[in-house]
């Protein structure tokens, strides 16, 4: 595989949104810019395999590395954030699905990225969040039988675990 | 004869204890380096065995997690008679620095396994 | 029930290659479904030294996670400390002095040839040649000793503090760094000429688990396990931070010298010849480095502007990144640790297929993994 050097053209946030926001319209929520970095596209939950897709594939995007699949538990919702980087082009987004706290689940990204799919199944382990579509959606780090989602905010620690104080 | 016997099998046992070689985290390397050139344990005889089987004695060097516990009680009890068990480092021994906030960490190997020694250290380093 | 033509009817077996096992690089569990010899599938079972890392930080203040980042990778201790600080600079935009980087960089190389040194001396043991392993030890003791003058321990630093680090260098150190590369660069050449072109060695290794490139970028491969296949990445060339921009070195990638390109000898001579770069790197560092304070003047009671970042190092194992989100106050709101290890499990499965159960010891030591990384 050639050298990439900068071959590509980098993408500004504000000029990703922009082509994203023209394809998918209202799916394209907004653009968290200030403060964040790399900046947040938020998009709707429902469209993130497509967006995902049209990111993975579009030639002038070409984000063909998923660097990072995280849950996160702001207070009143869940949010999955995924980041993005081109090996081509040299440029980085961030995508981020908000999700209510009541049975969070979006579709899976793992046909489009495998690397997605161990840091699903880390976010279902950890938040709860489903994955619809995941070829293989179950506990990783904790032992199957853990009861809860340790990193939510309201998560009490059990006083027992198979007889051993916690 | 009898006391004659008795002495030498236990400073043959002295002499030669094989350790399993049990290495959770970052104690573990220490335990590896103090086996290894600088620091040779070999030269009491002491040898890492891969199986319980074969093993005297139980060096848990590492944090234990709730998931690891029930293995960690299956080796101990592969081992055969007599068998010791040696805490080592602040993991093994309280649960280390991951005594206060973590939620799978077993506070202790002793909750698990009867323990003979216990080594302070975070990580323990060999020359000690 | 499989039938092989003129043989008895064989049937598959259900091996766990446990978490207690000498070769298996910490506490892993692989549960392997064979058919004779042969693998037919292989899934990684993690989790087992899962400690919560990531719910203790939001517990703890931005400086008190410092010492629980050493246990995130230990053979790497120094590589995730300067991580940790550098994401937490670049969240409140925190000037660091340029000694305090300089002596970061020294440390993190070094740490480097220390992480390096311990995968080659490890993996040459699993491959059953146990000499390059005490060798490999007795380098790394040097190293150990260097660091013991720096900061005090020999394992777990707890060297950077977010502004700089936490010491500066005693008089002697730079000397003893210098008298230290002058007696190891040889080393190199000795290990090459010992292990790494043994016909036994390449064979065990050559054309076993070929990953190639596309695919390693889609699994999310990084670091040197990303280099081994042909890919030309490297953060601290295509994405420099701290003071790497002022170095001059190389960014090595495998060539399929002895076999396939993207296979375990690949994976190895990559970081064989990144040991030759780090020394590299930290002479010019330690003739450039300029006087100076080493730490800035950050607040006590440290307390971030609202808001989310992503920061990406080069650890000896692939790419730490650390998404951190702060909303004010003095301990993190979220933080997650992405790390090379955990990304490399994902691809085990696919490429262990048709592979001999002894093809699985070697698949494991060429990811070069460390359990705490994976599970955190």
């Amino acid at each position: 595989m050639p050298r990439h050097k900068a071959k590509g053209n980098r993408l500004e946030a504000q000029a990703i949104f922009d082509t994203l926001k023209g394809k998918f319209g209202d799916a394209v929520v907004e653009l968290q810019g200030e403060g964040y970095s790399p900046a947040f596209v938020v998009v709707a939950a429902a469209a993130v395999k497509e967006v995902s897709r049209f990111l993975k594939e579009d030639p002038n995007l070409s984000f063909d590395v998923l660097m990072c699949l995280s849950g996160v538990d702001y207070k009143e919702k869940f949010a999955v954030a995924y980041h993005l980087h081109s090996l081509k082009h040299r440029h980085a987004i961030g995508l981020k699905a908000m999700l209510p706290r009541e049975n969070p689940s979006l579709p899976t990204v793992d046909d489009v990225w495998p690397a997605a799919n161990f840091n699903e199944r880390e976010a279902f382990d950890l938040f709860g969040i489903v994955f619809e579509g995941s070829k293989d959606l179950r506990r990783i780090l904790l032992p199957p039988d853990w009861e809860g989602h340790p990193l939510r905010k309201d998560y009490k620690y059990p006083d027992f675990y198979h007889g051993i104080k916690v | 004869m009898v006391g004659n016997a008795d002495l030498f099998v236990n400073w043959a046992r002295k002499s030669s204890l094989w350790y399993l070689l049990f290495a959770t985290a970052c104690c573990g390397i220490e335990l590896m380096q103090a086996g290894a050139s600088r620091y040779d344990m070999d030269r009491f005889g002491a040898v890492f065995r891969a199986t319980p089987r074969q093993a005297d004695l139980m060096l848990v060097a590492g944090t234990i997690t709730h998931k690891m516990a029930e293995r960690v009680k299956r080796l101990y009890d592969q081992m055969p008679e007599p068998k010791y068990v040696i805490a080592m480092g602040s993991c093994a021994n309280t649960g280390g620095p991951f005594y206060k906030d973590s939620y799978c960490v077993v506070k202790g190997v002793d909750l698990i396994i009867p323990v003979d020694v216990y080594i302070p250290g975070c990580p323990r380093a060999p020359r000690r | 029930m499989t039938t092989r033509s003129n043989a008895l009817p064989t049937q598959e077996m259900t091996i766990n290659m446990g978490p207690q096992h000498p070769s298996t690089h910490g506490v892993l569990r692989v549960i392997l479904t064979t058919d004779g010899e042969v693998v037919t599938r292989a899934v990684p079972d993690v989790g087992y030294l899962h400690r919560g890392l990531e719910k203790i930080g939001e517990r703890v203040t931005y400086a008190q996670f410092m010492p629980f980042t050493d246990r995130l990778d230990y053979l790497a201790a120094m590589n995730c400390n300067c991580a940790w600080a550098w994401a937490v600079e670049k969240l409140a935009k925190i000037e660091v002095p340029e000694r305090a980087e300089f002596l970061r960089v020294i440390v993190s190389e070094l740490n480097r040839i220390s992480s390096h040194l311990i995968a080659f001396g490890s993996y040459t043991a699993d491959m059953g040649a146990f000499t390059p392993f005490l060798y490999a030890i007795r380098e790394r003791e040097q190293v150990n000793d260097l660091f013991e003058m720096l900061c005090g321990n020999r394992l777990t630093y707890n060297y950077a503090r977010v502004g700089g680090v936490s010491g500066d260098a005693p008089p002697g150190f730079l000397e003893k760094t210098k008298e230290f590369l002058d007696y190891f660069e040889p080393k190199l050449d000795e290990y090459n000429n010992l292990i790494s072109y043994n016909k036994i060695f390449v064979h065990r290794l050559a054309n076993v688990a070929v990953i190639p490139a596309e695919e390693a970028v889609a699994y999310g491969l990084t670091g040197p396990n990303l280099r081994g296949s042909g890919v030309f990445f490297d953060l601290r060339k295509d994405e420099p931070y701290s003071v790497y921009p002022k170095f001059d070195f190389k960014v090595c990638v495998g060539t399929g010298e002895r076999g396939t390109l993207g296979d375990c000898f690949d994976r190895y001579m990559v970081r064989i010849n990144e040991m030759r770069e780090s020394i590299k790197i930290v002479r010019q560092a330690v003739a450039q480095i300029p006087d100076g304070p080493v730490l800035a003047k950050v607040p006590r009671v440290f307390k971030p502007p609202v808001g989310e970042t992503y920061f990406r190092s080069e650890c000896p194992r692939g790419e730490t990144g650390i998404y951190l989100i702060s909303d004010g106050s003095v301990n993190p709101y979220r933080l997650k640790i992405r790390t090379g290890s955990f990304v490399s499990m994902n691809i085990f499965e696919k490429i262990t297929r048709g592979l001999m159960i002894a093809d699985i010891v070697a698949v494991i030591g060429s990811f070069d993994i460390i359990l705490p990384e994976i599970d955190r």
